[in-house]
């Protein structure tokens, strides 16, 4: 942990927030009858108090599923979501309220996710007056004077009278992160916070969320589809492909040396100007193909179509996700070849729920 | 706090300025200025009326033609045509803009909620929509209103509305249907909004523009059609509206006996009224679709207008350009010269080059 944003390890609190095997099927026909896309299947992870934990992968990887499924905006196929141990329903408007004060969500697009219409004033008015209960306007308004200086949109009173048009990019998404914190939140699910902003502001935004991650004591859910930045904030990763987890670990493992083929191209495709031209380890190609089917009636692994190292093992049957020797957790049934120096522990499917990979022997 | 976070710098505060009439597409000026005529008349037309609308003489010697005591002349029975005018719009535009607010109340309605919750809701909504938009609306009002014993201006406004409120339903629909997809929506779900307040606080107030057109076309839809069944003898003829002035100068024989003043100002007037608001639609179809304004007159270079299908004048030379002359060079242009090539090496005398071909 080289970061000096990162928290040390010993800092990290205890769970908030957990997923256990989590999955969301669409039906793609009409009814019931036609095929079944699993957009995410058996997603396990877990929250901590200031720790921060990433998702990364591709366009329709079912990342963004993940975290709107956590923040109760999409409903679960099967699973469960847990908040402090306690299992979530949100069936009622008052029980989903009050998981609004504990779970709160940042949009991709800041120019979608403020309605053009209100002014900053009214975008943080709203969730003050919901969630905090405080009284009186001069109250109100040194509320929302404190979110904006926290979000370094200072002076404030130059900002609440603005509409987004008048904004930034920049200044969009630091409203759109104020009006997350104004419910006071303890966990804070971040969808891809940066990907629609300027190169030179998104080290900004992340440093933003990064203090706001320690001042707050925020437990974070930061997605992204950059696993360099998954590497600058994050103190675990969790790898997607169509849907499920291939690969996860603490960040600075699975970025450095990524044992799952599909982490490998994700790595190897990040442009990094002290690795340029590298690409898989073993100097094999990655078969280019389109973005990974979930469609439920695939069998075996679904990474295969495009893997190097698949063979009739990997087309027909899953891969279980399984411990290795340098603590992680992967799911690939050539690890040998794809990455020599990773050795799965057991062959056995283990299950991933409540493992707590950043305790580590120190 | 961590100091890493990189201050924003101040902005200026800009104030906000009101958009300046003049500022909007000339359609929806004229539109506005009409209507806002009718709308005034409306208002205090019975007021200035000379004289009382509903007297008679009872002489041969009428119709009369437009003279200095009865300035659009009179009726076969001796009744002023102006007073009936100015008695007779605020009828009419009162059908208008009764049904207008009623109908666009309901498309508002039914079409936000179709759009909003989907699903069953939704098919049944669409289902009620389309059919209400399948009656065939005139043969329909033509029995309603004849059956109807008393056919105020109220009633018909009324009966108007109900007919009258689909095509707007299916705008809003389709539009709701975009929005409610957006990210704004989900953000306001994770503030905590309740769906009522999302539709009537989030939702709505980015369909303005759309529920302000469909409100002017179920006005224009509204006068147009209670004129004509008032023409018809179907409405109102107990009260003077511009309807009702149609019916009995047809049932005087107006135009057999040569009377335009009779006919002619209650039917230019209807179609002035026409006109206005459809003028007053295309502005806010435009206000809302920057593409469909008229290009010409937007951009000015150099004095001169350009037109979008006119060829980029190409003269870029940085020499030009450093010394003040690329204006110039577009104004060679626009008098029909040789543009000034970039081949010009440095240190010509460019000017007058430029000078030397202007005058040759």
């Amino acid at each position: 942990m080289t970061e000096q944003t990162k928290t040390s390890e010993s800092a990290v609190g205890d769970v908030v927030l957990e997923a256990v095997s989590i999955s969301r099927d669409y039906y793609l026909g009409r009814g019931r009858s036609g095929p079944v896309l699993s957009a995410v299947r058996d997603v396990s992870l877990s929250l901590y108090r200031r720790g921060v934990v990433a998702i990364v992968g591709e366009s329709g990887s079912g990342k963004s599923t993940v975290a709107r499924m956590l923040a109760g905006q999409e409903t679960l196929t099967s699973g469960e979501v847990r908040l402090d141990g306690k299992v979530v329903h949100l069936k009622h408007r008052r029980a989903f309220r009050a998981y609004k004060r504990e779970v709160q969500m940042v949009f991709q697009d800041p120019f979608a996710s403020l309605n053009s219409v209100h002014t900053v004033r009214h975008h943080l008015e709203r969730p003050i007056k919901i969630h905090r209960g405080i009284q009186g306007k001069q109250a109100i308004e040194e509320e929302m004077y404190r979110l904006l200086t926290l979000v370094s949109m200072t002076p404030p009173e130059l900002f609440l009278p603005k509409y987004p048009h008048e904004l930034s990019g920049g200044q969009r998404q630091r409203v759109a992160i104020a009006r997350a914190i104004a419910a006071s939140p303890r966990v804070l699910l971040a969808d891809e916070p940066i990907s629609m902003l300027d190169v030179s502001i998104r080290l900004d935004i992340l440093r933003l969320l990064s203090d706001l991650r320690e001042t707050l004591e925020l437990a974070m859910l930061y997605i992204t589809h950059d696993i360099a930045s998954a590497r600058y904030v994050a103190d675990e990763i969790l790898v997607m492909y169509a849907g499920e987890i291939v690969e996860r670990g603490p960040a600075e493992e699975v970025t450095q040396s990524p044992a799952h083929p599909y982490t490998q191209l994700l790595v190897s495709s990040a442009p990094n100007p002290d690795a340029l031209g590298s690409s898989l380890k073993t100097g094999t190609k990655i078969v280019p193909g389109q973005a990974g089917s979930a469609l439920s009636s695939i069998v075996g692994c679904r990474f295969s179509p495009r893997c190097p190292f698949a063979d009739e093992q990997c087309r027909t049957t899953r891969p279980p996700i399984v411990p290795t020797n340098d603590g992680r957790l992967v799911a690939c049934w050539h690890l040998e070849q794809a990455a020599p120096s990773s050795v799965a522990l057991t062959t056995k499917p283990r299950t991933t729920r409540a493992k707590k990979v950043l305790e580590k022997p120190d | 706090m961590s100091t890493s976070v990189i201050p924003i710098t101040a902005v200026p505060p800009v104030g906000k300025s009101r958009r300046k009439f003049s500022s909007y597409p000339l359609k929806a000026r004229i539109g506005a200025i009409i209507v806002g005529v009718f709308v005034l008349l409306a208002i205090f037309g019975p007021y200035l009326a000379p004289f009382d609308p509903s007297a008679t003489k009872n002489t041969q010697a009428y119709p009369v033609g437009p003279n200095w005591t009865h300035l659009l002349g009179t009726t076969a029975i001796g009744g002023d045509v102006l007073s009936q005018m100015l008695v007779g719009i605020r009828a009419t535009v009162f059908v208008g803009l009764t049904a207008g607010v009623i109908a666009t109340f309901l498309s508002v309605l039914v079409g936000v909620s179709s759009g909003f919750l989907g699903g069953a809701s939704d098919e049944g909504l669409s289902l009620l929509t389309n059919a209400v938009l399948v009656l065939p609306a005139l043969p329909l009002l033509v029995v309603i209103l004849g059956y109807l014993p008393q056919a105020s201006n109220l009633v018909t406004a009324f009966v108007l509305s109900v007919l009258g409120w689909p095509w707007g339903a299916r705008v809003i629909r389709a539009q709701t249907l975009s929005l409610r997809r957006r990210d704004f929506v989900a953000a306001a779900r994770e503030t905590g909004e309740s769906t009522w307040r999302i539709i009537v606080s989030e939702i709505i107030p980015n369909e303005v523009s759309l529920i302000a057109a469909s409100f002017v076309g179920t006005v224009l839809y509204a006068i147009l059609t209670s004129v004509a069944l008032t023409f018809l003898g179907l409405g109102d003829l107990s009260n003077w509206s511009l309807g009702s002035m149609l019916y009995w100068s047809q049932n005087g024989n107006a135009i057999t006996l040569g009377a335009w003043w009779w006919y002619l100002p209650p039917g230019l007037a209807v179609a002035f009224l026409g006109m206005g608001l459809v003028l007053l639609n295309f502005g806010l179809d435009e206000l809302g679709n920057p593409r469909l304004r008229d290009a010409t007159g937007q951009h000015k270079i150099a004095g001169h207008v350009w037109r979008p299908a006119d060829p980029t004048p190409v003269v870029r030379d940085s020499d030009l350009v450093k010394r003040g002359l690329f204006t110039r060079g577009f104004a060679a242009l626009r008098q029909g010269v040789r543009p000034v090539r970039s081949s010009v090496a440095k240190g010509d005398d460019v000017e007058t080059t430029i000078k030397g071909n202007a005058d040759g």
